[in-house]
């Protein structure tokens, strides 16, 4: 493997919307997911393997009782934390299941059953009796039992910063906002449920698990799984050939994947499969933490900011930590001599938050956002004239100038778009029939991200065409097509000359589809390979040669910031009955590198529209203090955005390419839609009532009068 | 796997017989809440008896003891009910209601008579971990000081707070339906008003009706063509949501005055609230704003809420307004 320097690549296929190359098998059913393989691929009949799960916060289970489940008709197994396989490490709490007696939260896996159907082990699982010793627990989050401050904040950040003299200078302010704003609990809820098939065999006097997972990352499950079960990464191969979304709650394992490859490991190498029903993907599956952002803005009269305060308070479990990063875009988005951002933690005796879909970006720009707009009303100022006032010459958090900073031309563009010329500057001017209209508008931003290990092949086939190999993971975004598109592009071939191989462990490294990374970490070690393997090989290759390479790191990008950037604009309607929130119009336009493909890319954009909107309007799990789970959890109850409240939702792209920072132009879109979408709904609403709420969701009740 | 017998009787009669014999029958019609249950643990029985094919699906106009109804059969489903032409210009409440229900796909499998028979979606009483009077008696109420939205504000208990999910029941209450029922001593009839109950400390119970006791049709008698009607529901989104409050009426104006008006409230009650204070509050008035408000005002003086169910108390004064405003408008045009 070699470290290769990429050049920029023409664009031909990049650039068009090339039909999605998976789409015929997936409207024909033909596309196979997690639990849909069968024995031409291994998976020859299959046990079914049901969680029992926790019905206490904390404490011990003192006793498992199986022998009701094992009477059951095609049961042929209860494990629970006496009898399941032993692992090497346990230092993942999250993973480590049925290594003890301990219980962390509620929903937490007690007891596996396995039979001979899905129906057997659901029964059996309901009559597994699981005796308990609780202990008090605590699963709320409140501003006085949010005090802990981690190492650090998700991924690698700091969890505070301080610049400045932000006391003094709100002190001497002559304009302040100072509000508290607050996100609730929200579920990723892909479309397909958490699946996962594995069986274990015996290759050349050596251990093997095989697996089909539906993940955002195949390398990254191997990674997890292979020291704590005591074997070498290549014992392990997991394939994701189609995930119906994940959205952040497939880019780690969960424990459920542990759950299933403990059961196989107890049936003499008959493949167990376990697919998570949408109740337990509530405690199960990861979800984002609610947040209580303190916000405080100080700006002279005209606008521009002297000092910005964000402090956190936000939730984690005891049984694994992850923090959000909820004041990470504060720290880069407006110019201000004078910021501090901090994060503090409770950590409860509940499920383990996880990524949901622009961790950190989304509840932290729904307060800042809404502070902007606050202080726009404040000084007396539109909204957008604003946010250009206070427009950094320099990346506030490094120093360094952005590589492509277009946030006003984004503000700008949606303007002229939008109509907002048109806007009554004063709220709770407009009534039509029964609603009151406004708009509202918001920033977004999300970091350009590339990550390290990836690793892409390619070979020379018959009659012209390559097979382009890395293990890569299509989640539903269209990652198979545009990949398909880079590397006919970069091998300068038509993409029928191309046939990709991904979702596979065996295949060259490859990192998880998550922080908007994919298209960009993937995609540039595939121009890596294929520019190297022109160099080594010319363009009329003998079949069966092959070039694996990773893309080199450009020493001349350091000297840069690269975020993209975006401006969200909504109408808000708010009947003056019943206080009901429908959004007619929510329009995105976005910075964000070149567009591979603008029909996926389209896809992207307006679905994290439509899941912001979602957030603003409809999603909270509610979380039962008493009994530490979510008790909102199903698709009736845990509400997200149905189509009748999706109206005319759009998305537009500068024309651009940041070619310092994928040899493609590219910067990434899976998450940016989501970012800022909810603020400007809450803008919007404002506007057409007058009436500011500072917490999501926006549900009727906080609009009767 | 948990067995059960499944059975499909020729006739309602024998419907009946099967069920009052076997303690743990149920009937099974469109499915779309007991089949739920099932898969939840909360429902258990030992023998569906499956009444979905039974030759109750006409809509029609017939000649009852006191005039002239529109009887729909209780295996009308959902959708065929509110595209009935008769329902839709004589009961628009009727129609509108039951189009605020569920979805499409839904709509197309649920009936009349198991739509009125839905149970609450509570979410403690769809939980099995979690305590719940109504699904297991003397357990407790984990509503109570739990999560709220959705709870009563009228006719709740210490036993239970929970509110009744259906729209239909809330249409049907306000146009004074009836509901015929066979049971092991043969036919009768029971107003919808009087079908579905409070909890009291029987919350287990959701309605008057024993378990055998198979609901064969509802009747709605006729009304004169000079009487208004619609519904208003309001929900947490606009399509395929339970109502947080929801608003049945029917309107007759004589001159400026009210004939007659009927309010039947949903989202308020464990059952179909007729809001018969606030009517009488109104009938021989006129309808303004502030005479509305202070009607519903009347009703609402038993409310009881708690900080998540205080919203309602204005919303169901809202909608209400609301709607009897848009209905005397209609009557003026």
């Amino acid at each position: 493997m070699t470290e290769q320097r990429t050049r920029g690549i023409a664009p031909r296929s990049i650039g068009t919307s090339l039909d999605r190359v998976d789409g015929p098998e997936k409207v024909t059913g033909l596309a196979a997911y997690a639990v849909e393989h069968g024995a031409d691929e291994g998976v020859s009949a299959p046990l079914s393997v049901w969680l029992v799960t926790s019905t206490i916060a904390k404490g011990r289970v003192s006793r498992v009782d199986p022998s009701r489940a094992l009477a059951h008709p095609g049961v042929t197994a209860v494990l629970d934390h006496t009898n399941a396989p032993r692992l090497e490490q346990t230092d993942n709490g999250e993973l480590a299941i049925l290594q003890d007696d301990r219980v962390g939260f509620r929903g937490q896996v007690v007891a596996l059953v396995l039979a001979e159907t899905s129906e057997a082990a659901r029964e059996g699982a309901a009559l597994v009796e699981v005796s308990y010793e609780p202990e008090p627990h605590e699963a709320e989050l409140r501003e006085d039992n949010a005090t802990y401050k981690p190492d650090k904040v998700n991924p690698a950040m700091e969890t505070d910063t301080d610049e400045g003299d932000v006391d003094a200078a709100l002190a001497s302010a002559p304009v302040l906002v100072e509000q508290t704003y607050r996100t609730p609990y929200e579920h990723n809820n892909p479309l397909e449920p958490h699946a996962t098939v594995a069986w274990w065999a015996e290759h050349e006097g050596r251990e093997v698990l095989s697996m089909f997972d539906s993940t955002q990352g195949v390398h990254g499950v191997v990674q997890a799984l292979a020291p704590m079960l005591g074997l070498e990464p290549d014992q392990v191969r997991v394939r994701a050939p189609y995930v119906g979304g994940g959205f952040g709650s497939k880019g780690e394992a969960h424990a459920h994947v542990m759950a299933t490859v403990l059961a196989a490991q107890t049936t003499g190498g008959r493949p167990v499969r376990l697919a998570v029903t949408r109740q337990q993907m509530f405690s199960l599956t990861g979800y984002r933490t609610a947040t209580i952002s303190h916000m405080r803005l100080g700006a002279g009269a005209d606008g521009r900011l002297t000092a910005i305060e964000h402090a956190v308070q936000e939730q984690t479990s005891v049984v694994r930590e992850f923090a959000e990063q909820t004041a990470s875009p504060t720290r880069m988005l407006y110019a201000a001599p004078h910021r501090r951002t901090s994060h503090r933690l409770a950590r409860l005796d509940v499920a383990v938050p996880s990524w949901m879909r622009a961790p950190g970006e989304m509840p932290g720009m729904f307060a800042h956002e809404v502070a902007m707009d606050e202080l726009a009303v404040a000084c007396g100022l539109d909204p957008i004239v604003l946010r250009e006032r206070n427009e950094p010459d320099l990346d506030p958090e490094t120093g360094k100038p952005f590589n492509d900073r277009r946030l006003v031309e984004c503000l700008r563009r949606g303007a002229e778009r939008f109509g907002w010329a048109d806007r009554p500057p004063e709220p709770r001017a407009r009534l039509d029939g029964d609603w009151w209209i406004g708009t509202g508008v918001a920033s977004a931003t999300y970091p350009a991200m590339k990550q390290p290990g990836n690793t892409a092949r390619v070979t020379s086939l018959e009659g012209g065409r390559y097979e382009v190999a890395i293990g890569s993971v299509d989640i539903g975004t269209g990652a198979r097509t545009v990949l398909t598109q880079i590397a006919a592009d970069a091998l300068d071939v038509a993409p029928t000359d191309v046939e990709l191989a991904i979702a596979d462990s065996l295949l060259p490294s490859a990192s998880v589809a998550g922080g908007s990374s994919g298209t960009s970490s993937w995609g540039s070690a595939i121009v890596a390979a294929a520019q190297l393997f022109r160099a080594d090989h010319g363009a009329v290759p003998a079949p069966g040669l092959h070039t694996t390479a990773s893309a080199a790191d450009d020493p001349a990008s350091e000297a840069y910031a690269f975020h993209s950037f975006g401006a969200v604009f909504a109408e808000a309607r708010v009947n003056r009955w019943t206080g009901e929130v429908r959004v007619p119009r929510l329009h995105g336009v976005y910075s964000v590198g070149r567009v591979i493909n603008p029909r996926t890319a389209r896809s992207q954009l307006v679905g994290g529209l439509v899941m912001g909107l979602s957030a603003a309007l409809f999603e909270e799990s509610h979380r039962d203090p008493r009994f530490g789970h979510v008790v909102t959890q199903d698709l009736a109850t845990y509400h997200v955005a149905s189509h009748a409240d999706v109206l005319d939702v759009d998305a537009e792209w500068l024309e651009e390419s940041d070619e310092a920072f994928t040899p493609m132009g590219s910067r990434g879109i899976g998450e940016i839609g989501i970012v800022g979408t909810a603020a400007a709904v809450a803008n919007a609403t404002f506007h057409a009532t007058g009436t500011r709420v500072r917490s999501l969701p926006l549900t009727a009740d906080h609009f009767l009068e | 796997m948990r067995a059960l017998d499944y059975r499909r009787p020729e006739s309602a009669q024998e419907a009946v017989e099967l069920v009052s014999s076997h303690p743990g029958a149920r009937y099974l019609a469109g499915g779309s809440n007991l089949v739920d249950h099932l898969k939840l643990g909360v429902a258990a029985p030992d023998v569906l008896v499956d009444v979905s094919r039974l030759p109750l699906d006409d809509v029609e106009e017939v000649e009852g003891e006191d005039g002239a109804v529109l009887r729909i059969g209780a295996n009308v489903r959902n959708s065929d009910l509110a595209a009935h032409p008769v329902v839709r210009s004589r009961f628009p409440v009727v129609a509108r209601a039951t189009l605020a229900g569920a979805s499409g796909q839904i709509r197309n499998q649920a009936t009349t008579a198991g739509n009125l028979l839905q149970r609450t979606r509570c979410v403690y009483f769809q939980d099995v971990t979690t305590a719940c009077n109504k699904r297991k008696p003397g357990t407790g109420c984990s509503a109570l000081g739990g999560y709220a939205r959705y709870n009563a504000i009228l006719g709740a208990s210490a036993h239970c707070v929970t509110t009744h999910p259906s729209d239909l029941a809330v249409g049907l209450a306000a146009v004074d339906a009836t509901v015929v029922v066979l049971g092991v001593e043969g036919e009768r009839r029971i107003r919808l008003e009087d079908l579905h109950r409070l909890p009291g400390d029987r919350p287990e119970a959701d309605t008057t009706l024993a378990a055998s006791d198979l609901i064969t049709a509802v009747e709605l008698p006729m009304v004169d063509t000079d009487t208004r009607s619609t519904y208003a529901k309001v929900r947490d989104r606009a399509s395929f949501a339970f109502a947080l409050v929801s608003v049945a009426a029917t309107l007759r104006m004589e001159g400026d005055r009210v004939g007659e008006v009927r309010i039947a409230w949903g989202g308020v009650a464990h059952k179909p609230w007729r809001a018969r204070r606030a009517e009488a509050a109104l009938t021989g008035g006129g309808i303004e704003e502030d005479a509305v408000r202070a009607a519903v005002d009347e009703e609402l003086a038993t409310a009881t809420t708690d900080d998540g169910t205080a919203y309602k108390v204005a919303m169901v004064r809202n909608t209400t307004t609301m709607t009897l405003l848009r209905l005397a408008g209609e009557v003026r045009r």
